[in-house]
């Protein structure tokens, strides 16, 4: 049988977090009441015209541009994208066609403990366009309602290179490219939300063959999980249909999450031709190389390097350095219990399954729990001293996981403690001896399964808390002297 | 005597010096509105005498208060209907903005109500500011108070006419290839360009952006400079106006001219010019040299390639400017269609008239992709060429001196079908526009009855010298702030 490989590119258009839009002072924030953003400008009004660019929003870009390797144009210069719909209020989007951001970048992806480079067409800055509201199906729906609060909110689109090879390297794509924009804190990237967006342009090609095949374009997955689903169904369809001999029309497909399926949309316009050229309401605003450098100079270590650094500086195992540098909070937490505990796989450990596993059930991030780095790091000192046994820190650590409190005091206040004071120990083995003989006689005549019976019941005399090493060790010189 | 033969800035000392009231002014303007408008109709909307009154009685009593203001407050004036008026119908003579209330004023709105000055009414014009004749609104011809038969140039036309029949004291227009100076000229008035980005295109509804400028049409060259003082000003909305400091243009008035150096483009002068107009801008010329100013002839031999750049940038630019009007969120809203592209062609078939159409094709055309290198990006070149060869006359000269237009004002249909002949009005002051030189029309003679304007060109920013060199101009002409002679009934 023909065998396919896969090419896919992924357009990403992700919102920046800046106060106000790209072109007037409308507030960004998400959730307000229809229309109640807006102004002569960005609602296109007659006469609205275009105000001074917002420099953070520029800033914001050529930052992502740097961060993912790519060239820095020298002069700002916007252009405009004409076509007509309901959500444009203008009848043009200003995009930067001609001289985008950053050109020619890459990121990195680690899969299987493999790195893969995937290459960055272009990044650039462009205004988003207005939010349509249908009932029910857009074909069905008698009238729409539109929303201008989005309108000229500033939106980075990057643009990949035809270089993902499946659905799970799309996937990952996009998860480092989140962690970098978020890293950056230029952006929330909340697919859920629409702050992150994604299309794919998907095709196959024979195995061996250098020439791209038809490709659709996958559009309206709005989660991780449906961009890979979405993918995969895609490839599959696609595989289907030029195993039958088919040919692949190249079109415009929606992802039906509930149906788990891809269908073509209804095209409705055929607008191919954008009839771009340079909007003569904004002179071009020099990229001057100071500001670069000091944009350049505000860059937080990024993922990738942080990476490797926690492989090379900690010998952790690239998988726990893959998870423990998905956020930069997360990595930054880890790296402040190390300061209490230098031991960075046990460390790892404790994270990855203990704090995790906790976060995941409640449904928050690292940055919402009550939990402090350095009580943890506490905790995991006291296991290390033997105070108190691995599994009685679990139950400490729910403790701090739900209240925040400091370990010992949490320790205290349960009675937790282990005992490891000898002359305590002494006492309570004694006692149990004396309540015991047959044992010790058993233990004598070589019957060792008494010793566990004796341990045992120091144990329970002690509600567990006995340090179990140091019983063992005094029940046997014990038993042997006498 | 009529109030409204004043001078804007003759009326205005009279204010100050408390001799009339504004109020006076109005009543005078509305009389004169009543009888005159009938005939040149260049007002497409127009204030209530009430309005205006409580407009002018609130002036009064400030300067009876002894509060100071601007030289021009109490002064009735008019605005093209491309500028927006905060609540007052701004259409562009389109029947796509038929009835449409913006929500705010332009810049230049806010600067003159600031300053006192008391609008009258919107004036008639070419649709979108695309013409030469303002018979492309779609409402209703303007015609011009020389000669009610002829039109009153284009595209402010309007403002042109309300101004030389003496229904306004000054009025402002917008000029993208020569729409203030060339019915300045056929109506006898003064009428500048100013550099682009000196004023603030905050409120101007645009026909092509990288061209159009707002600028003053006055009875004299005195009161363009008052008013010009006014509008002029850096303007964070815009972000094409320049940050530069205000100047004081009134303080170039009455200077001596001696020693300015003037060239005259021989294309300007060639085939198409009407040989009486190039005998009055000749005259005009000689008296300037009996002051001490020499004339040179020079040569910008890319001007013949203008005004195909201009017909290339200038309609590129409205096919995207004019997408807006799609009749979803204001004006003209067909929607009997099934869907949104029905909506679209319904709204903008009807909404726009013959011209607007022509140019937005025209413009969706030279951006379509195959053509952008060939025309628009020649264009483009084009105009940085143009420049150049300004830029390199103007190292040795002061201004460069021009006819306005090649033609008085023709008659009313004469050239309405003959859109070729009808861009060749423009001929000599779309240039200024290429470049984004200030440029300013000036009354310089008759031509069997009907003015005829002279165009003189700066460098950029040098509207202060221009003023002063017009000035000189305007008092050896003789042709000082006069009204049309209207066979008006008169009461
Ligand atoms: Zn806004």
């Amino acid at each position: 049988m023909q065998e396919f490989e896969t090419v896919i590119g992924l357009e990403v258009h992700v919102e920046l977090l800046t106060r106000t839009k790209l072109f007037c002072g409308c507030s960004t924030a998400f959730g307000a009441a229809p229309n109640t953003q807006v102004c002569p400008v960005c609602l296109g009004l007659p006469g609205g015209m275009l105000p001074l660019l917002n420099k953070t929003a520029a800033e914001y870009t050529i930052k992502a541009a740097l961060a993912l390797n790519c060239t820095v144009t020298p002069n700002l210069t916007f252009d405009r994208k004409n076509y007509f719909y309901a959500d444009l209020p203008k009848g043009f989007q200003i995009s930067q066609f001609f001289y985008p951001m950053g050109t020619n970048g890459y990121l990195e992806i680690h899969h299987n403990g493999e790195s893969k480079k995937i290459g960055i067409r272009q990044l650039h800055l462009e205004e988003d366009t207005g939010k349509l509201s249908h009932f029910g199906d857009i074909i069905s729906s008698p009238y729409s309602r539109v929303d201008f609060n989005r309108a000229g909110v500033p939106l980075m689109e990057i643009v990949s290179e035809p270089d993902i090879r499946s659905a799970e390297e799309a996937r990952l794509y996009l998860q480092k490219l989140r962690t970098i924009l978020c890293y950056l804190g230029i952006s929330d990237c909340k697919m859920e939300e629409g702050s992150m967006r994604c299309d794919a342009n998907i095709s196959l090609r024979p195995v061996g063959s250098s020439e791209l095949g038809k490709k659709t374009e996958l559009k309206n997955m709005n989660s991780f999980r449906s961009v890979f689903r979405g993918i995969e169904y895609e490839v599959e369809r696609q595989r289907t249909i030029l195993l039958s001999g088919d040919s692949i029309i190249p079109e415009t497909r929606h992802w039906d999450e509930a149906k788990g399926i891809t269908r073509a949309m209804r095209s409705k316009f055929v607008s191919a031709d954008y009839r771009c050229f340079p909007d003569p309401n904004i002179p071009p605003f020099p990229v001057d190389t100071k500001w670069v450098e000091s944009i350049q100079a505000s860059i937080p270590e990024l993922p990738d390097a942080k990476y490797y650094r926690f492989i090379e500086e900690y010998g952790l195992p690239p998988y726990d350095a893959e998870v423990l540098t998905g956020t930069k909070e997360l990595a930054d937490f880890y790296e402040e219990v190390l300061t209490c505990y230098r031991e960075p796989k046990t460390v790892s450990n404790w994270i990855m399954s203990e704090l995790m596993g906790h976060l995941n059930a409640a449904g928050i991030g690292i940055t919402e729990a009550k939990i402090k780095a350095k009580d943890l790091g506490k905790l995991l000192q006291l296991v290390g001293k033997g105070e108190i046994s691995g599994k009685m820190a679990k139950s400490v650590f729910e403790e701090m996981f739900a209240t925040g409190e400091d370990p010992e005091l949490i320790i205290k206040k349960q009675g937790l403690a282990q005992i490891s004071d000898e002359d305590t120990l002494d006492g309570i083995i004694n006692t149990v001896l004396a309540a015991n003989p047959q044992s010790v006689q058993d233990y004598h005549s070589g019957k060792k399964k008494a010793l566990g019976f004796l341990v045992g019941q120091i144990m329970k005399e002690t509600k567990g808390q006995a340090n179990p090493q140091l019983v063992n060790k005094m029940l046997e010189e014990k038993l042997k002297s006498s | 005597m009529h109030l409204f033969t004043l001078t804007a800035v003759e009326a205005a000392q009279a204010l100050q010096r408390r001799e009339i009231s504004s109020v006076q002014l109005v009543r005078d303007i509305y009389d004169r509105i009543d009888n005159v408008e009938p005939q040149v109709r260049g007002f497409i909307s127009l204030l209530s005498r009430e309005e205006a009154l409580a407009a002018a009685e609130n002036v009064d009593r400030m300067l009876k208060q002894g509060v100071s203001l601007s030289p021009l407050a109490g002064i009735p004036m008019a605005l093209k209907d491309n500028i927006c008026t905060n609540g007052i119908p701004t259409t562009c003579a389109s029947l796509i903005l038929k009835g449409y209330r913006p929500p705010y004023d332009a810049h230049v709105t806010t600067a003159l109500r600031e300053a006192g000055a008391i609008l009258i009414g919107k004036s008639n014009m070419d649709e979108f500011a695309m013409g030469s004749s303002t018979e492309n609104s779609a409402y209703h011809l303007t015609c011009n108070p020389w000669d009610l038969q002829r039109v009153p140039g284009g595209s402010s036309g309007g403002s042109a006419a309300l101004v030389a029949a003496g229904e306004v004291f000054f009025a402002l227009g917008s000029d993208t290839g020569g729409s203030i100076r060339q019915p300045a000229s056929f109506c006898g008035v003064v009428g500048l360009k100013p550099t682009y980005g000196l004023v603030s295109r905050y409120g101007l509804i645009a026909f092509a952006s990288s061209l159009d400028q707002i600028g003053p049409l006055t009875r004299d060259v005195q009161d363009c400079a008052y008013v010009l003082e006014i509008i002029a000003g850096h303007d964070p909305r815009d972000s094409t106006s320049v940050s530069r400091e205000k100047e004081r243009y009134t303080a170039y008035l009455g200077k001596e001219i001696k020693g300015q150096r003037v060239a005259l483009p021989v294309e300007c002068f060639g085939e198409g010019l009407e040989k009486e107009i190039k005998e009055l801008v000749m005259g005009a010329l000689a008296k300037c040299t009996e002051v001490g100013v020499s004339v040179y002839e020079a040569s910008a031999p890319s001007t013949a390639y203008a005004l195909p750049a201009y017909y290339l940038v200038a309609p590129a630019e409205a096919s995207s400017n004019l997408a807006r009007y799609d009749g979803i969120q204001y004006g003209l809203s067909i929607r009997s269609g099934s869907n949104l592209l029905d909506l679209y062609y319904a709204t903008r078939s009807k909404g726009f008239g013959a011209e607007v159409k022509r140019r937005i094709m025209l413009g969706t055309y030279a951006l379509s992709s195959g053509y952008y290198d060939a025309y628009y990006l020649k264009a483009l070149k084009m105009r940085t060429l143009i420049r150049q060869e300004f830029e390199s006359i103007f190292k040795d000269h002061d201004f460069i001196v021009t006819p306005t237009s090649p033609t008085v004002a023709f008659k009313i249909g004469e050239q309405k079908d003959d859109p070729l002949t009808m861009y060749l009005n423009d001929i000599y002051t779309i240039t200024a526009n290429l470049c984004g030189f200030p440029a300013i029309s000036i009354p310089c003679g008759f031509v069997e009855g009907m003015p005829v304007g002279l165009q003189v060109i700066g460098r950029p920013f040098d509207e202060g010298r221009m003023l002063q060199f017009c000035y000189v101009l305007e008092s050896l002409l003789g042709l000082k702030g006069r009204l049309a002679e209207m066979k008006l009934k008169e009461e």
